[in-house]
């Protein structure tokens, strides 16, 4: 159910967003704001053996920046840490079946949120 | 989590824009294909009747404002009428002066003239308003100066339901010379409005916020005020407006006013209750906020944000309810446009102190005639439910909690 200038595909994210919580004892924590909307995004990874086995987002935001944060768990549960950098916003965008340009930059957003955790996380591993 | 199956849609969204009644519908019909003529073709039969019903249209809108037939004009949008007015006044006052004030809570047809009013040489300057939004009258007197030839303050803003004092207002300017335009868009049809009373030299009307259809609009210019026209032509309009009369909307404008005036009294009592009634409800949820003035208000208007609850994710959620109504937060400022540089904090509810870099949950309810009780009760039922929901993804409410 489309509606307006969103896609089938993110109407269904916004309306059953994916992994929303928080995970207890996260590998890695990213929050990051946009300051052209105030939206706010954080983002819980569990990384096990250089693996993503779980991820978690809470989002303060409207419907593009909440069914951008699902579809980024969803595209990054299961991939290795080398693979999930290189995931793009592009990469979201696409997978939500496109996002009217004025929300691209909730796209950029989940990016950057997944880039912040995955810093939290080598971080508290020593390596960054 | 929340039922979207909705049957019956709950629209409380008036203020930008109301079914057309079917009486007026049925006044508009004949003037498609029976009565098509051109008004303007007055040596002809065919010309006629539709120029008979233009005359009969505007003595309707004229009774609706307390005004006379001739000082009413036709247009194809509040819009075009608020552009008409400025544009026409500030140019046949030039050479008494240059400078316009507005309040900076104005349709964005008021405001975003300023930039083209510059170009002609005038300056513009912005009348604040307090966090109720009613016209602070100090800065007022403070901006109106030697050179002040016309000022623009809205009778009612429909984001935040605040109706302003103009017979008040009306009194100075008149007393300082200052020619007064006020966009009635969102009080003429709504709630009583006589011109002579509030003391106003051009008002502009919108047929389809009170069951008119679009595509008609007004502009009462006081006799003896000299205007401008801004769409040059034929001899329409008395000369103010060129362009073929759009009859079949006007026709329908008139019915619409017609039936405003009759049934008033009986619909703002009826909507103002239920919006009490919503208000009142509304009131038990935490971090809400309500915008606009508590009392001097547009009957059955609520408006309100709500911390920790973004406004577009609510007008959405509210919409899979089944419950149509606005928002003036920023993310959902312009979502058609072509970039993000298009989402901008709504210019009222920064005005009005709500802070402008927090995407707040800014709702605007606006109820009509069609709206029952029962509608309410089901829109109130449904709020908390969702506000929980947007709060629980929110990482910034277990902040606010004490969380993390």
């Amino acid at each position: 159910m489309a509606q307006g200038p969103y896609s089938d595909k993110v109407m269904d994210h916004f309306m059953h967003p994916r992994n929303m919580g928080e995970i207890e004892d996260a590998s890695g924590v990213g929050e990051v704001g946009n300051p052209a909307c105030g939206d706010v995004m954080r983002l819980y990874l569990k990384i096990e053996d250089g693996k993503i086995v779980d991820a978690k987002f809470k989002t303060f935001g409207c419907g593009a920046a909440i069914a951008s944060s699902s579809m980024t768990t969803e595209l990054i549960k299961g991939k290795s840490i080398d693979e999930a950098l290189k995931l793009s916003n592009e990469a979201v965008s696409e997978a939500l079946g496109g996002l009217p340009p004025a929300k691209q930059h909730c796209s950029v957003l989940a990016e950057d949120a997944l880039r912040a955790a995955l810093e939290d996380y080598k971080k508290k591993q020593g390596t960054a | 989590m929340l039922y979207f199956d909705i049957m019956n849609r709950v629209y409380f969204d008036h203020a930008a824009t109301t079914p057309v009644d079917k009486r007026v519908l049925e006044a508009m019909l004949p003037y498609f294909s029976d009565s098509f003529g051109n008004p303007s073709s007055v040596l002809i039969e065919e010309g006629g009747p539709p120029r008979q019903a233009l005359d009969e249209a505007r003595k309707k809108v004229a009774n609706l404002i307390g005004a006379r037939s001739e000082e009413v004009l036709f247009t194809s949008s509040a819009t075009e009428s608020n552009n008409l007015a400025i544009k026409g006044l500030a140019l046949a006052h030039k050479s008494k002066g240059n400078k316009i004030l507005f309040s900076e809570i104005e349709h964005y047809s008021i405001m975003l003239q300023a930039d083209s009013l510059r170009g002609l040489g005038f300056e513009v300057d912005f009348v604040k308003v307090d966090t109720d939004g009613l016209i602070d009258m100090a800065d007022l007197k403070k901006k109106v100066t030697k050179g002040t030839i016309l000022a623009s303050i809205m009778q009612a803003n429909m984001e935040i339901g605040t109706v302003q004092p103009i017979k008040e207002i009306g009194r100075f300017l008149k007393e300082q010379g200052v020619l007064f335009h006020s966009d009635g868009a969102g009080t003429c049809g709504q709630i009583p409005v006589n011109v002579q009373e509030l003391g106003v030299d051009a008002m502009t009307i919108s047929g389809h916020q009170f069951y008119g259809p679009k595509g008609a609009a007004g502009l009462y210019l006081r006799s003896g005020v000299p205007m401008r026209p801004i769409l040059h032509g034929g001899f329409q309009e008395m000369g103010y407006r060129a362009g073929t009369e759009n009859v079949p909307a006007i026709v329908g404008f008139g019915e619409a006013s017609r039936l405003a005036q009759v049934e008033m009294e009986e619909k703002v009592a009826r909507v103002a209750r239920l919006g009490q009634k919503l208000w009142a409800g509304i009131a038990s949820i935490t971090y809400l906020h309500f915008t606009g003035h508590p009392t001097q208000r547009l009957p059955g208007h609520v408006s309100f944000w709500i911390e920790f609850v973004e406004g577009e994710s609510l007008l959405l959620w509210l919409n899979l309810n089944g419950i149509a109504a606005s928002t003036g937060s920023a993310c959902a400022s312009n979502v058609l446009a072509a970039d993000e540089t298009g989402l901008k904090a709504s210019h009222v509810l920064t005005a009005v102190g709500v802070p402008p870099e927090i995407c707040h949950g800014s709702i605007t309810f606006s109820l009509g005639r069609e709206n029952t009780e029962e509608e309410v009760d089901y829109a109130l039922s449904v709020m908390p439910t969702i506000v929980d929901r947007l709060r629980e993804m929110s990482p910034l409410y277990e902040k606010a909690k004490g969380g993390k």
